[in-house]
């Protein structure tokens, strides 16, 4: 993996501390990694995310296109990344449910690009400026057909930048399409964040191909599952379809193998490198007879709840997965062989519980969904930490 | 003994995907002629040419040509095509889709693009049907004729592409059959060199599925059709030049000078790297 040299490692985003909303710290954090195209759709409340970029992108001769719609976005984003430059867009619930189809295209045709979903509550038009969790199985599920994905949760405006960069180099490094899953909370609430130095700023770029055009298969993976990327203009001639394709990239509709081995890589090439994708964070998760279990806004509650319990002499701990996709089920289930119950707190009437639940297994685990209104309440978490002790 | 001669056009099509899967007497493979055809007279860098296709039987053609090329979804290759150029603006972005492609499911993609005079280049095959999918009825399928889905006859009006298109902004539209191959080689060159967003409807035969369903089973006759039905018109009102079994208005429609997209995006990246 080479680093990028199309980007200016200098002062793209001002570093040092600053006080910022979350949407623009994920604005900043996609300029500092080289985003340099978006096509977008206002939606609230993702909104402040295209407006910044609207004024940023140009300044550092990038593109910013306000496209009809989202399906039209995400078909852009695709074109421009496979034109050569990162690109991004940026949604909510309704607009993500339009970008399913042409997402399903980015895994099909292995697109590095970022999507994304500064969750509201759902379905349909639901409530636009309340916080939400309710995309999390439409993130995995959304588009049809068998593939994977990866799915990041800030749970702060610091990991919006953070989490924003990894976005990027997880998409370059997998050619895979990457999901920011914020909410509502995380993307307007504002903190201080530390922005990173440009020269500690790790940036992944795509790999190139070594072959030349005659000798090069634009889908022929190295031995980490992974094609070297060509890009439109140097000469490959190359095709790209959605439909099923060989290393060629030439369509075979008619061939079990093909397809078989398509979608196998499809999928493998992000579960054999899981370990190196998950991240979990773990807080007094050593010694934890409770184990609670939240991510973005409501891992904060939760990190609360876990704290108030143990100076009740109660040994609770906070799982939170930074990874949502791929799911860390090992952590899970390493945690809930010592756990005598876990408690899951999520903004939604149950979604990331089922695979805790399956990870799990005997260990008893309490739900605590939350629609609409504010997050969980640290008490609230609390008093289900106390009914597992019981 | 027969000696193999070269396709004249080959260099521009990628030969281990030949044969095509396109059925005797369609005019899909006239308009991919006629597109090689414009490349090697206007001598374009290949490598700085990409072929944009959506779903459907033209839809192929991105596999066929031998540049960069990219299948998109169904309805999406000018959306598709707005990412590749503006992302790299040095390359010559050509659509070329079908008329269900372009105009049902891609409508708001289309209207938007040309709206914006996108420096894309777009050739519609219109076959007046969903080829792919066995000959239903679509958004240019001419009133009162058959199809799968009009087994009664068609009671909806039928897009009329070139006033669409002049509509939206267009700074070049044409309209040939596939009969008319100069001409059509003609309207692509232009196209191709003109700044901003051009639009070419090339009327093309489906003795299969439309011809079959209207009586004219074959592409010799689908083609008798046009000859007879044409009419070679410059420059005439795209508003009145809706297809009829009995006339159908040739020629260029609009040739005009605006500046393009690209043009001030530039200027306007100017700008703003000014103001930083």
């Amino acid at each position: 993996m080479t680093t990028s040299t199309s980007v200016e490692k200098t002062s793209v985003v001002r570093s040092g501390r600053r006080f910022m909303s979350g949407d623009i710290a994920c604005a900043e954090g996609a300029l500092a990694v080289g985003c340099r195209f978006f096509a977008g759709y206002p939606i609230t409340p993702a909104t402040e995310i295209a407006e910044h970029m609207a004024r940023r992108l140009p300044e550092l001769g990038g593109v910013y296109i306000q496209m009809e719609d989202e399906i039209g976005s995400m078909a852009a984003v695709i074109g421009a990344s496979y034109a050569g430059v990162k690109s991004m867009t940026a949604t909510s619930g309704p607009g993500f449910s339009l970008m399913m189809e042409n997402i399903g295209l980015a895994a099909m045709t292995e697109t590095p690009c970022v999507i994304v979903n500064v969750m509201r509550g759902g379905p349909s038009t639901g409530q636009p400026t309340m916080p939400g969790q309710q995309d999390v199985m439409q993130a995995r599920w959304g588009s049809h057909g068998d593939y994977e994905i990866i799915a990041l949760a800030p749970s702060s405006v610091q990991e919006m930048f953070d989490l924003t960069v990894d976005a990027f180099n997880l998409a370059e490094t997998y050619r895979v399409p990457v999901f920011v899953l914020a909410d509502e909370i995380v993307g307007h609430m504002w903190e201080r964040v530390n922005i990173p130095q440009a020269d500690s700023i790790n940036i992944m770029s795509r790999k190139k191909p070594t072959l030349p055009p005659n000798k090069f298969a634009p889908f022929k993976p190295d031995a980490d599952l992974v094609p070297p990327m060509a890009v439109f203009g140097e000469g490959y001639h190359f095709h790209a379809t959605g439909l099923t394709h060989d290393e060629r990239g030439y369509p075979r509709t008619d061939s079990a193998e093909a397809q078989t081995q398509l979608v196998q890589r499809l999928c493998d090439k992000i579960r054999r490198n899981k370990e190196k994708i998950i991240r979990v964070e773990k807080t007094m998760l050593e010694d934890a007879e409770v184990a609670v279990v939240a991510y973005g806004i409501a891992a904060r509650a939760g990190l609360s709840a876990v704290r108030k319990a143990r100076a009740k002499g109660i040994k609770a701990g906070l799982l939170r997965p930074v990874t949502l996709w791929p799911f860390p089920e090992e952590h899970v289930a390493h945690m809930s062989r010592r756990a005598k119950g876990i408690v899951v707190a999520e903004m939604n009437y149950g979604q990331m519980v089922r695979e805790v639940e399956r990870a799990a297994k005997e260990t008893p685990v309490i739900f605590l969904p939350k629609l609409g209104e504010e997050p969980h309440k640290p008490d609230e978490i609390l008093e289900a930490i106390e009914e597992v002790r019981k | 003994m027969t000696e193999e001669l070269p396709h004249p056009y080959e260099k521009f099509l990628r030969k281990d995907r030949i044969p095509h899967i396109w059925c005797e007497g369609c005019g899909n493979g006239i308009i991919l002629n006629c597109f090689a055809r414009a490349l090697e007279e206007l001598n374009i860098d290949v490598d700085k040419v990409v072929v944009v296709s959506g779903i459907g039987c033209i839809g192929r053609v991105s596999g066929y040509t031998n540049t960069d090329s990219f299948h998109t979804t169904h309805g999406r290759p000018i959306a598709f095509a707005t990412g590749v150029k503006l992302a790299n603006p040095k390359l010559k972005v050509v659509v070329i889709s079908g008329d269900g492609d372009l105009f049902a499911i891609g409508g708001n993609h289309f209207i938007h693009a040309a709206r914006r005079n996108l420096d894309i280049q777009v050739i519609c095959a219109n076959n007046f049907i969903y080829g792919m999918t066995g000959g239903q009825y679509g958004p240019t399928t001419p009133l009162e004729t058959w199809t799968t889905t009009t087994p009664y006859g068609n009671i909806e009006q039928a897009f009329n592409l070139v006033h669409l298109a002049a509509a939206c902004g267009s700074v070049y539209v044409a309209r040939w059959t596939t009969l008319h191959t100069r001409w059509l080689t003609e309207s692509i060159k232009k196209a191709l060199q003109k700044e901003g967003f051009s639009f070419i409807e090339a009327i093309s035969q489906c003795p299969e599925l439309f011809g079959r369903y209207n009586k004219m089973e074959t592409g010799i006759k689908m083609m008798q059709w046009f000859k007879e039905a044409s009419e070679v018109q410059h420059f005439s009102d795209p508003a009145k030049a809706e297809i009829k079994p009995n006339r159908i208005v040739v020629g260029e429609f609009v040739d005009i000078e605006k500046p393009s997209y690209e043009r001030l995006l530039k200027e306007m990246k100017a700008k703003a790297a000014e103001k930083k």
